[in-house]
C-alpha cells in the first residue's frame, strides 16, 4: 500500500521486506476479523428486531441447550485460530531470522536519545540513523538504562531495547527517504521526546555520508569559534560528550563531532540551528525538563560562543 | 396450588424496604455482606471518579499537539495512577461489592462464611488504596506506568517515594482481594441452599467461585514482585537491577504472570453479570449453562500460561513466541463460544430493552471487536508492530470498559433495585447509556487509527504530524461526554435514593434467589427456602406448569 495521501507514515505502507510480510499477514486477518465483526453485528442487530417484546407475545420456548450448535460453536473459532496460528509461525521465522556475524549498526537506548554506532567502520551518530537501501541489515540494540523500544512503522517490527540484553532485528529498506519513529516503551519523564529519523539512502549516499562522519571534527574556524571550543573544553562539557579530535571523549551525552550535519535537536523535538542550540544550552530543563544535561549558567556571550563552536561542527 | 411455592410470592404487596439510615459507626463495624458490599460498591465509585478525573486530565493534556497544560512528571504520575486506580481500586472493589451482596442472596445463604474477616478484606483494599494516593502527599506518585517496568521503577530512576507506595499500598490491598477470594470459595461451597448442587449456582456466583481461585493463585508473583522490588528500592538488594547483576526482564515475568490472569479476574465476574442479564431479559433460560461454566475454567487455566504475548517485543526468541501464540490463541476460543452463547439466548427469546440489557447489546457488539483485536495481538508479527502504540490502548480498553465496565454497569442498573429497593429513573438511565457508549466509541474507536500511523502510547504530548492532532482531539471530545455520562449517573443515584420509585421485591421478573430474598427481613436474608431443584429456582414456582426440573437433568 501506497503513503496514504495525507499521512506521513502508517503501518500499512510497507517500506521494508519485513514490514510487507508483515502486513500481508494483517491484511488476510483484518478481512477475516472485519467479516466476522460485521455477521456478528448484523445477527444481533437482527435477533433484537425479530425478538423483541411484544404485547401479548407468548412466554418463548424455554431453550437452554443444541448439542449441535454447540459443536458448531466450538468448531468455528477453532479452525479459525488453527489457520491463523499456522500463518503466525510462519511468518515469524520469516521476518525474525537468526543473527549473523558483526551486526551493520549497533544502536543504545538512552534516556532520551538513541546513540548509532556502525561497527564496520566506527562511525558514531546519534538520532538521525543513516541506512542503505536494498540491503537486509541487521539492527542490534543495546540500552545504556531503562528498557527502551526502537519502532519505525513502515519498517515493520518493533524490538524492546532491554539492559543486559543484545537484541537484533533485521530490516531490508524498499525504498531510499526518510523515515520517522519513535521509542514505543515508557522509559521515563521525556519518553515522548525520544524520537527516531532515518535516512534511507543509495548506497554510494550512504557510503559519502559515512566518509564525512569519519572525519575527525573541524577545527574552530574563527576566534569566536576557538572561544567556544575553550569553554567547552573548560566546562567539563566533554564529562558526557565526545567531540573526534579533542580531549572530549565521553559517551554518556550523544557524540558531537558532527552535530550540526543532523536535521533535528533533542531526538526529534525541535529543527536543528542556532536559535534552538542557543536556548538548549541557556537552559536545558527549560526547553527538555527532566533530560540529563544540567544547566550551567553560562553568561550570554559565553552561550553564543558554544553555538557559534556548535554550528561549525558539520 | 403446589405446596412447594412459598407464600411469599403469593402476596407480592407486603414489601417493606430496610431501613439502612444508620449512624456511620454502624457501618464502619459491620460484618454485614450487605453493608460492606455496599461498602465495597462506594469504593469503587469514589475511586472511578478519581480515576475517570486523571482520564480526563490526560485526554486534556492530549487534545493538542505539543500541549504543555501538564508537565512530563505530572502526566506521567496520573497515566500510572489512572491505570493502577482502575485495576485495583475500581474494578475489582466493584466486583467484591457485587459479589458480597449478591453470592449469598443468589445461593440462599445468611451472610458470608467469615463475616469478620470480610469486614477485613474491605478495610484493607480501603487502607491499601488510601496508602497509594498518600503518595501524592509524600512528594509525588508512582511514575513508572501501572506495569512498572525495571529497571525505571529502580531508585536510581525513579528516587521518590511514589513507587514505594504503589509496592505497599497494593501489597496490602491485595492482602484484602486474597481474603474476599477465600471468603467466596467457602461461601459458594459450603452455604448453598438445600437442593442447589455446585453446577446449579446461578452463573454470576459460578464467575466470582472461579474468579476467587484466579485471584488466589495470581496474586502470590504480584506480592513477590512488590516485595523484591521494595527489597531493592530500600535495601538496595539487585533482584531487577541489570546494572548489577539482576534482570530487567524478571520483573515483567513476574508481574504478567500476574497481570494477565488479573485481566479475566476483572472480565469473569462481568461474563456473570451479564449471562443473568441475559437470560433475565430474553425471557429464556441461559444458552448452554455447561459451555459458559466450563469454558470459564478453561479461560482461568490457560490464564496462566499466555503472559508472554506481553512481551512479544521483548526479544526472547521464535521458540517462546510461537508457544505464547498458541496459548493465547486458544483461550480465544472458550471466550469466543461464549459470545455465540449469549447471541443465542437472545435467540428465539422475547427480548425487553431495559437498561442492563442494553449495555449487554452494546457489549456483545465491542467485546467482539475488541476479542479481535485481542486476536490479532496473538498474531505476534501484527503484535510486533502495533503493540505499545494506541491501537494496544484501544483494545485494552474495549476490553475493559466495553467488556468489564459495561458489565459492571449492567449489574448496577439491574440490581441497584434490590440493593436500595428503589428504581433508578428510567429516562435519566438511558441518557447514561446512550451517552457513555456513544461517548466511549468516540474516545477509543479512533485510536486504533492513531496507533496505526504511530502514535507510541504512554507519550505526555506528541509533535504535530499530519492526523495527530485531529484524531487526538476526537478522541478527548469522547472522553468529556464520558465524564457527563459519569456525572449523570452518580446524580441518577442519588436521585433514586431519595425520591426513586419503589422497586418491590422482583422488579425485572427475575429467576434466580437474589429477586426471592426478603428484603424487610434485615441482616437476615432468609427465613426459609423451599428446595431447589432447578437452575431458575424463581422461574420453577412461577410456573409451576412448566418448571425447569421437569424439561432438564442435574
Amino acid at each position: 500500500m501506497p503513503r496514504i495521501g495525507f499521512l506521513l507514515q502508517s503501518v500499512l505502507h510497507s517500506a521494508s521486506v519485513q514490514s510487507k510480510e508483515i502486513n500481508h499477514l494483517f491484511a488476510t486477518f483484518t478481512i477475516a476479523a472485519v467479516l466476522l465483526l460485521l455477521s456478528v453485528s448484523v445477527f444481533i442487530v437482527y435477533i433484537c428486531i425479530r425478538f423483541r417484546e411484544k404485547p401479548g407475545n407468548p412466554l418463548p420456548k424455554q431453550i437452554s441447550k443444541n448439542n449441535r450448535i454447540e459443536l458448531l460453536m466450538f468448531l468455528f473459532p477453532t479452525l479459525t485460530i488453527g489457520i491463523f496460528l499456522f500463518l503466525t509461525i510462519r511468518t515469524i521465522h520469516h521476518v525474525q531470522q537468526p543473527a549473523k556475524g558483526q551486526p551493520d549498526v549497533i544502536i543504545t537506548g538512552h534516556q532520551w536519545w538513541w546513540e548509532v554506532y556502525y561497527p564496520a567502520t566506527g562511525v558514531r551518530a546519534a538520532n538521525e540513523i543513516h541506512l542503505p537501501v536494498n540491503k537486509n541489515l541487521m539492527l542490534e540494540f543495546h540500552s545504556a538504562d531503562v528498557v527502551h523500544d526502537w519502532w519505525v512503522p513502515e519498517f515493520g517490527n518493533k524490538m524492546d531495547v532491554v539492559p543486559g540484553r543484545n537484541n537484533y532485528i533485521w530490516v531490508n529498506i524498499l525504498k531510499a527517504g526518510d523515515y520517522i519513529g519513535a521509542c514505543s516503551e515508557f522509559c521515563g519523564a521525556e519518553h515522548a521526546w525520544m524520537r527516531i529519523k532515518v535516512f534511507a539512502e543509495t548506497d554510494s549516499a550512504f557510503q559519502s555520508w559515512q566518509e564525512a562522519n569519519k572525519k575527525i571534527a573541524n577545527m574552530p574556524g574563527d576566534e569566536l569559534a576557538m572561544r567556544g571550543m575553550l569553554l567547552f573544553q573548560s566546562a567539563s562539557c566533554g564529562s558526557c560528550h565526545r567531540i573526534s579530535g579533542t580531549f572530549s571523549n565521553a559517551f554518556i551525552g550523544p557524540d558531537l563531532s558532527h552535530v550540526f550535519s543532523r536535521s533535528t535537536l533533542l531526538s526529534g523535538m525541535m529543527p536543528m540551528n542556532e536559535e534552538n542550540l542557543q536556548s538548549w544550552i541557556s537552559d536545558p530543563q527549560a526547553v527538555k525538563p527532566d533530560a540529563k544535561m544540567p544547566n550551567f549558567i553560562f553568561s550570554k556571550d559565553s552561550v553564543a560562543a558554544i553555538v557559534h563552536y556548535l554550528t561549525q561542527l558539520k | 396450588m403446589d405446596e412447594s411455592i412459598p407464600s411469599i410470592l403469593k402476596n407480592p404487596g407486603a414489601v417493606k424496604i430496610l431501613n439502612r439510615d444508620q449512624k456511620l459507626l454502624k457501618w464502619i463495624s459491620s460484618v454485614d455482606h450487605k453493608q460492606i458490599g455496599i461498602m465495597y460498591l462506594l469504593l469503587a465509585l469514589v475511586f472511578l471518579v478519581i480515576g475517570g478525573g486523571e482520564a480526563i486530565l490526560m485526554r486534556t493534556q492530549l487534545a493538542i499537539p505539543n500541549n504543555h497544560f501538564l508537565s512530563p512528571e505530572a502526566y506521567n504520575q496520573i497515566f500510572t495512577m489512572h491505570g493502577t486506580t482502575m485495576v485495583f481500586l475500581v474494578a475489582m472493589p466493584a466486583i467484591f461489592g457485587f459479589g458480597n451482596y449478591m453470592v449469598p442472596l443468589m445461593i440462599g445463604a445468611n451472610d458470608m462464611a467469615f463475616p469478620r474477616l470480610n469486614a477485613f478484606s474491605f478495610w484493607m483494599t480501603l487502607f491499601g488504596g488510601g496508602l497509594l494516593y498518600f503518595s501524592f502527599l509524600a512528594g509525588g506518585g508512582p511514575d513508572a506506568g501501572w506495569f512498572n517496568y525495571a529497571p525505571l521503577n529502580e531508585y536510581n530512576y525513579s528516587s521518590r517515594q511514589g513507587i514505594d507506595y504503589f509496592a505497599i499500598g497494593l501489597l496490602v490491598a491485595g492482602i484484602g482481594s486474597v481474603g474476599g477470594a477465600i471468603n467466596f470459595i467457602v461461601t459458594i461451597y459450603y452455604y448453598r441452599a438445600k437442593g442447589m448442587k455446585l453446577h446449579m449456582v446461578p452463573l454470576f456466583v459460578w464467575m466470582i467461585f472461579v474468579d476467587s481461585f484466579l485471584i488466589l493463585a495470581t496474586f502470590p508473583p504480584l506480592n513477590a514482585a512488590l516485595a523484591m522490588i521494595e527489597m531493592d528500592r530500600l535495601f538496595h538488594a539487585h533482584f531487577f537491577n541489570s546494572q548489577s547483576g539482576g534482570s530487567a526482564l524478571l520483573w515483567q515475568h513476574l508481574f504478567w504472570l500476574f497481570g494477565h490472569p488479573e485481566v479475566y479476574v476483572a472480565m469473569l465476574p462481568a461474563f456473570g453479570i451479564f449471562s443473568e442479564v441475559f437470560q433475565t431479559f430474553s425471557r429464556k433460560p441461559i444458552f448452554s449453562y455447561a459451555i459458559i461454566a466450563s469454558s470459564s475454567v478453561a479461560i482461568a487455566l490457560l490464564a496462566f500460561g499466555v503472559w508472554v504475548h506481553h512481551m512479544f517485543t521483548a526479544g526472547l526468541g521464535n521458540t517462546v513466541n510461537s508457544f505464547f501464540a498458541a496459548s493465547s490463541m486458544l483461550i480465544a476460543i472458550p471466550t469466543g463460544i461464549k459470545v455465540f452463547s449469549w447471541v443465542a439466548t437472545m435467540y428465539g427469546g422475547s427480548i425487553r430493552f431495559s437498561v442492563p440489557m442494553m449495555f449487554g447489546i452494546a457489549f456483545l457488539i465491542q467485546f467482539t471487536f475488541g476479542g479481535l483485536t485481542g486476536v490479532a495481538f496473538a498474531i505476534v508479527p501484527i503484535d510486533w508492530q502495533l503493540t505499545d502504540t494506541y491501537f494496544v490502548v484501544a483494545h485494552f480498553h474495549y476490553m475493559f470498559i466495553g467488556g468489564a465496565v459495561f458489565g459492571l454497569m449492567a449489574g448496577l442498573f439491574y440490581w441497584y433495585p434490590k440493593i436500595t429497593g428503589k428504581m433508578l429513573d428510567e429516562k435519566l438511565s438511558k441518557w447514561v447509556f446512550w451517552l457513555f457508549t456513544i461517548g466511549f466509541n468516540t474516545t477509543f474507536l479512533i485510536q486504533h487509527a492513531l496507533g496505526l500511523i504511530g502514535l507510541p502510547r504512554r507519550v505526555w504530548t506528541y509533535p504535530d504530524l499530519p492526523g495527530y492532532g485531529s484524531m487526538n482531539f476526537i478522541s478527548t471530545i469522547g472522553a468529556y461526554m464520558m465524564g457527563v455520562a459519569a456525572l449523570i449517573l452518580v446524580w441518577a443515584i442519588m436521585k433514586a435514593r431519595k425520591n426513586g420509585v419503589a422497586a418491590g421485591r422482583d422488579p425485572w421478573d427475575g429467576v434466580t434467589l437474589e429477586w426471592y430474598a426478603d428484603p424487610s427481613s434485615g441482616e437476615k436474608n432468609f427465613d426459609k427456602i423451599p428446595l431447589i431443584k432447578s437452575r431458575r429456582p424463581m422461574w420453577d414456582w412461577k410456573h409451576p406448569d412448566d418448571p425447569d426440573w421437569k424439561r432438564e437433568t442435574y
